[in-house]
C-alpha cells in the first residue's frame, strides 16, 4: 500500500505518518504542497493520499481537480481546518472521498483511513 | 471588534490542545492590547482576509513553546530547531482555521499559510483601526496568549477596487 501525504507542514506529516505505521503502512511519499504533488505522483502511482487544503504553490483543492482528470479512481482524504459545510461540499465535488478535520485524533484518522480503504475495496 | 468572534477562538485553543496534546487549557480573561509589540519570544501569525480579515497571533515564552512543540511533535524540540517554526505555524493554523469555521457562517474568509518569528522584542505590525483582544491561556507546560486583530471587512473595502477600476 502505497500513500502520499499532502501537507505544507513537516510537523503534520510525522504525526499521519506516525498514524500510519501504527495501521502497519511504511511506503509514504511525501509533498510539500499540489505542485510538489503533481511532480510526484505519477512515479509514485500512490493507493491513497492525504491532502491539505492551503498550501502554498498550489492548494489542496486545485491539486485534487487536476489529478482527478488524469485519475477518478484513487482514494483521497482531504485532511484540513476548513469545516464549513459549504467548503466540505465544494472538496467532495472536486473528488475527494473522504474528509478529516484538524485537530483530530491518531484514531479519527485511522478510522477514516480504513473506511476509506474499505470502501474502495467494496 | 465584534465579541462574537472570541468565543471561538477560546472554544479552538482548548479543543486544538485537548486533541492534539492532551493538554487542558484554562483561559484568563480576555483584555484590550494596549502595548505594541508581541506579548512573548516565540510568534506564530495568521492572516485573514475575505469578508473578516485582520490577523491572529499566538505568542508564546520560548520555554513554554518549546514545551509544547516537544508535546505537540512527540520529539524533544528546542527553539533552534529547523522544524520547531513549522510546529508553531501548524498550531497557529489550526487555533485560526477552526475559530474561523465556527465564526464564519455565510461570511467568506480565508486564511493564511502562517508565518512564525522568534526571538526577544519583536512586533507584529497590525492595522490601526482593528483592535487587538489578548486571551491569556495557562497550561501545565506553561503561560501564552492568543492576540486576536480582526473585524469584519469594512463597507467601503468592497467598492474601493471598483473605484479604482473605474479611474484607470
Amino acid at each position: 500500500m502505497k500513500i502520499l501525504l499532502v501537507d505544507d507542514s513537516k510537523t503534520m506529516r510525522n504525526i499521519q505518518k506516525s498514524v500510519l505505521a501504527q495501521l502497519g503502512y511504511t511506503t509514504i511519499e511525501e509533498a510539500c504542497d499540489g505542485q510538489d504533488a503533481l511532480s510526484k505522483v505519477n512515479a509514485f502511482q500512490p493507493d491513497l493520499m492525504l491532502v491539505d487544503w492551503n498550501m502554498p504553490n498550489m492548494d489542496g483543492l486545485t491539486f485534487v481537480k487536476t489529478y482527478r482528470q488524469m485519475n477518478k479512481l484513487t482514494p483521497i482524504i482531504m485532511v484540513t481546518t476548513e469545516s464549513e459545510k459549504a467548503r466540505v461540499i465544494e472538496a467532495i465535488k472536486a473528488g475527494v472521498n473522504n474528509y478529516v478535520i484538524k485537530p483530530f485524533t491518531p484514531d479519527l484518522l485511522s478510522q477514516r483511513i480504513n473506511e476509506t480503504l474499505h470502501r474502495k475495496a467494496s | 471588534m465584534d465579541p462574537a468572534f472570541i468565543t471561538p477562538f477560546i472554544a479552538s485553543i482548548q479543543n486544538v490542545f485537548s486533541t492534539m496534546m492532551q493538554l487542558s487549557v484554562n483561559i484568563g480573561d480576555p483584555r484590550i492590547k494596549d502595548t505594541p509589540g508581541t506579548t512573548y519570544d516565540v510568534s506564530g501569525i495568521i492572516g485573514m482576509s475575505g469578508d473578516v480579515v485582520g490577523s491572529v497571533v499566538l505568542s508564546f515564552p520560548a520555554s513554554t513553546a518549546s514545551r509544547l512543540v516537544s508535546l505537540f511533535t512527540g520529539t524533544e524540540m528546542k527553539s533552534d530547531n529547523p522544524d520547531f517554526p513549522d510546529a508553531i505555524g501548524e498550531l497557529a493554523n489550526m487555533v485560526s482555521g477552526n475559530a474561523k469555521g465556527m465564526f464564519s457562517g455565510k461570511r467568506k474568509v480565508q486564511i493564511s499559510v502562517p508565518n512564525v518569528v522568534i526571538g526577544p522584542n519583536h512586533t507584529v505590525a497590525r492595522p490601526r483601526d482593528i483592535p487587538c483582544i489578548v486571551i491569556p491561556c495557562v497550561t501545565d507546560c506553561g503561560d501564552f496568549v492568543v492576540e486576536v486583530c480582526i473585524q469584519e471587512r469594512p463597507a467601503n473595502a468592497a467598492a474601493a477596487p471598483v473605484a479604482a477600476a473605474a479611474k484607470a
